[in-house]
């Protein structure tokens, strides 16, 4: 693809140091941190010799926002808003993993409607995340029509996400002890009308994409890394999943009633950007499975725990019972108290293993929240992957990894 | 959960909270311990590491790791506490690769120097800054001036 070399020129010019002798093509490029295809903002320093990456340094924090320290200052209801601007293309797996957290410290019962509800929208999630993965990915290596069909499906999504919490993107729906508000009238309607088509959307962008020479030139045997490798550099989620390993906390470290549903974790050998490309295409499936049996198995009853200390109470028994009144008043100006431990909630984000480290000392504000962002992880073993392979390549293999900036930045 | 044997060496003290295990390590043995775990224990992957303030009181610093067997599943929290006055530690590189960024944003969050560790810069906050963010005696708001 030549508009990398273009776009490289355009960005930043390209320092040659053709002062030694012995190293007469080597050449340093400084690709990002605005460059198109690290969607965000990432630096990389790479090291040419011709066309060949001989090293590749990753310089991230562009985007650090100082999150960790803005939990510290925050009730832990309120902090819940600040998990959905960490990973701005999953925010509701984010709201989940800190809600679970927090709610593991109080050892609160979430009842089953509110879990469900939780399943079903974390799954539409990671579709909306896995749509935008999969129009950008294809637009970076050229195909340019993939990404508007996979955003008028995400539109959809997104409409969906409007109805439940009033918000698009920064939905906060999940709180502590269940969910923001009552799911709206209709939803059931909206959502199947959206799960009924969606297989056959999916099949659409397979026809445009698998079987497509430019793109299986482009993808197949790129970008290779072994499974060894992987682990010991910390990369999670579908990369592993596309190297042969059949690893995903919905089905190891099962959480939020995920043990109810059925559902397959696709895997494959290769390893490759194809293999990455694969196994998500099938996660989107197999996601839109889960999201139907959300749908049509969902459980009727609360929708939030029944602990008047940390869920606020309906509107309409404020206005008629006086202790309404007064746990409002306490949680909305002094928060709810946390028993003092520690915890460590991971679970299976869009990208990968998603943490939260949550330390309590016993107030109503968190000690000490880490999060530990699937991009994070991802990123680091970018070098191991892109040395020593062209540099078109380098734009596959990025698009392949599917990093949020927010998620690693935080 | 139990403690996975042989660990027992290494734990200063041990204890199991919300089905977390948690087991402490003097500082000095973290290497041997993070060896001892990823070649003997089969824990495989290096999840996070982070680190608490507990200022003012002492030791300040606890450095937390967060390991995962994917082969058995388990998950294990280990703990080092470290004194306030030049928090200092091995680096677990000798153990997980992984653990080079992880320290980076220690380091540059903490102010926690780690020995042996093949590239210790700032990684989130620009290399010119002064103070450790996450530490609890630096302020949320305010203007460097």
């Amino acid at each position: 693809m030549s508009s990398i070399d273009l776009d490289a020129r355009s960005d930043e010019p390209a320092t040659e140091t053709r002062t030694t002798q012995s190293q007469p093509r080597r050449m340093t490029l400084n690709m990002g941190p605005q460059h198109p295809s690290t969607h965000g903002v990432l630096r990389l320093l790479l090291e040419l010799d011709g066309e060949t990456v001989l090293s590749a340094k990753p310089d991230i924090g562009y985007l650090h926002t100082g999150i960790e320290k803005e939990f510290e200052v925050k009730f832990y209801q309120q902090a819940v808003t600040l998990t959905d601007r960490i990973d701005y293309l999953a925010p509701l797996s984010n709201n989940l993993c800190y809600c679970l957290a927090v709610e593991k410290l109080l050892q609160l019962e979430i009842p089953p409607r509110a879990q469900w509800m939780r399943v079903m929208l974390t799954e539409l999630t990671r579709l909306n995340s896995h749509l935008v993965w999969l129009g950008t990915h294809a637009i970076d290596i050229g195909a340019m029509s993939v990404f508007l069909y996979c955003f008028r499906e995400r539109e959809e999504i997104l409409r969906i996400f409007e109805m439940f919490s009033g918000q698009r993107m920064m939905t906060s729906y999940f709180r502590i002890g269940g969910l923001a508000l009552a799911p709206p009238r209709g939803w059931q309607q909206r959502v199947k009308k959206f799960i009924d088509i969606f297989p056959s959307r999916v099949d659409e962008y397979e026809s445009l994409l698998t079987g497509n020479q430019i793109w299986m030139g482009r993808t197949q045997g790129v970008g290779y890394m072994s499974l060894e490798d992987m682990l010991d550099l910390g990369i999670t989620g579908p990369m592993l999943r596309a190297a042969g390993l059949s690893i995903d906390a919905r089905k190891q470290e099962p959480y939020s009633s995920y043990d109810k549903f059925d559902f397959e974790v696709p895997t494959r050998k290769e390893s490759d950007v194809f293999a990455r490309y694969q196994v998500r295409i099938e996660e989107m499936r197999q996601s839109a499975r889960i999201v139907r049996q959300a749908l049509e198995g969902m459980p009727e009853g609360p929708f939030t725990a029944d602990a008047p200390k940390v869920v606020l109470p309906e509107r309409e028994k404020m206005k008629t019972q006086m202790e309404a009144l007064i746990y409002h008043f306490k949680i909305v100006t002094e928060g709810f108290r946390v028993p003092e431990g520690e915890v460590y909630q991971v679970i299976e984000s869009p990208r990968g293993e998603l943490g939260y480290y949550v330390v309590s000392d016993g107030t109503a504000k968190p000690y000490r929240v880490h999060i530990h962002g699937p991009s994070f992880g991802n990123l680091q073993g970018l070098p191991k992957m892109i040395e020593g392979s062209l540099i078109a390549d380098v734009i596959a293999s990025l698009g392949s990894m599917d990093f949020v900036l927010g998620d690693t930045d935080r | 959960m139990t403690l996975p044997t042989g660990l027992d060496q290494f734990a200063l003290v041990t204890y199991e909270k919300f089905g977390e295990l948690t087991v402490e390590i003097a500082p000095e043995r973290i290497v041997e311990a993070c060896l001892f775990l990823k070649h003997d224990l089969k824990f495989e992957r290096l999840s996070t590491v982070t680190a608490v303030d507990r200022y003012p009181s002492e030791p300040r610093f606890e450095v937390v790791y967060h390991v995962h067997s994917v082969s058995r599943n388990e998950r294990l929290r280990l703990k080092c506490r470290l004194a306030g006055e030049n928090p200092e530690i091995d680096s677990a590189t000798a153990a997980w690769r992984s653990a080079n960024w992880h320290e980076r944003e220690v380091f540059d969050l903490f102010g926690i120097r780690f020995r042996n560790h093949p590239d210790l810069r700032r990684i989130l906050m620009p290399e010119d800054w002064d103070g450790y963010p996450l530490r609890k005696d630096y302020p949320i708001t305010g203007i460097q001036v």
